[in-house]
């Protein structure tokens, strides 16, 4: 079993109301020295089995079909992490192997 | 002949209902299409209401694009069929790429609920033949996911060929790109606006006129253009 994260980001020329409502935020609480933020969106998706090379084309491809909308987002990242964990350094929703090898 | 013209139900639209009531009342029969069903029941026109479909999730509209009716839906737009998609059907209608560009959060992040002025900028399409062109009517408008983008090279080709439908007038609601409320497709049988015409079709139950309160009609006329439409062809 893997996980594979996909990474989509509003384009660089789109406009971003989310981001910059937090950007605007961060001073009002003290987060000074941030001068943009920019907000996207991560997927984790866990497949059965070996990650071949075809499943990671099916993935891309889903990635660009419905995972993101190639008029406004581009999918900046499509990551492996085997053995259950996605790698993210443990934001508790089950961590797996790999994610308690990080933490320690 | 009686023109029939099927309104489509998603998980979460809500305004279908409205949409409906809006066909009759125009004087066509009104036909329910379901999401799950590849059939579009020999309609002669399809409306894609206004709601949060699959609860906006993921994007507005991404999930209700890949419903087996929209297959039919497409296969039917290409072949020329009247097809209007308001607000959350308007965001469907991007999302399928029957309609380009795409709609982001409004600039400022609220939700907006008001009457709101358009200008008719295009009175040839299946949906606007009855309005004039420059024409301004008051519609319903209600979103938080209406801010219209597309890139400059697409935004001048709409703007060049006539395709900008309506804009909004007085004050831009939601940040949309040149104040673009609605766009049609290249053959002007797809229509998509963010605003509600089906909320502005019986006097008492519409927006405020200059003369008096919830007397606007003004959203009528895109369901007598689509029928009149019809009849002329059958």
């Amino acid at each position: 079993m893997a996980t594979i994260l996909v990474h989509v980001m509003p384009k660089p020329e789109i406009l971003d109301p989310q981001g910059k409502a937090v950007g605007a935020a961060l001073p009002r609480l003290g987060f000074d020295g941030i001068s943009q933020v920019r907000q996207g969106k991560r997927f984790e998706l866990t497949v059965d089995g070996e990650v071949t090379d075809e499943v990671l084309a099916n993935v891309r491809k889903a990635a660009e079909t419905l995972l993101s909308n190639p008029v406004i987002e581009d999918v900046v990242q499509v990551k492996v992490v085997r053995e259950g964990g996605c790698g993210c350094g443990g934001h508790g929703h089950g961590a797996g192997k790999a994610e308690k090898d990080l933490l320690a | 002949m009686t023109a029939r013209i099927g309104v489509v139900t998603f998980p979460g639209t809500l305004d279908d209902r409205d949409a409906s009531r809006a066909v009759r009342l125009a004087g066509a029969e009104a036909v329910e299409l379901f999401h799950a069903d590849a059939d579009l029941k020999d309609v002669d026109a399809v409306v894609l209401p206004g709601g949060f479909s699959y609860g906006d999730y993921l994007r507005a509209g991404a999930i209700s694009r890949f419903a087996p009716i929209m297959d039919k839906v497409v296969d039917a737009a290409n072949g020329g069929m009247p097809v209007l998609g308001i607000c959350n059907g308007f965001q469907v209608l991007t999302e399928v790429h029957l309609l380009p560009g795409s709609m982001i959060k409004n600039e400022h992040l609220h939700f907006i609920c008001r009457d709101q002025t358009l200008r008719v900028e295009n009175a040839e399409t299946s949906w606007t033949t009855e309005y004039q062109d420059g024409e301004e009517i008051v519609i319903p408008l209600k979103n938080q996911d209406g801010q219209y983008v597309a890139d400059d090279y697409t935004l001048d080709q709409l703007e060049a060929e006539g395709r900008v439908a309506f804009r909004y007038v007085g004050w831009n609601p939601n940040g949309s790109r040149r104040d673009i409320a609605g766009i049609t497709n290249e053959r002007g049988n797809v229509v998509g606006l963010m605003p509600h015409p089906e909320h502005a079709v019986e006097a008492g139950f519409g927006p405020d006129s200059r003369e008096s309160g919830r007397m606007g009609t003004d959203g009528l006329a895109f369901f007598t253009s689509a029928i009149k439409g019809l009849l002329a062809t059958a």
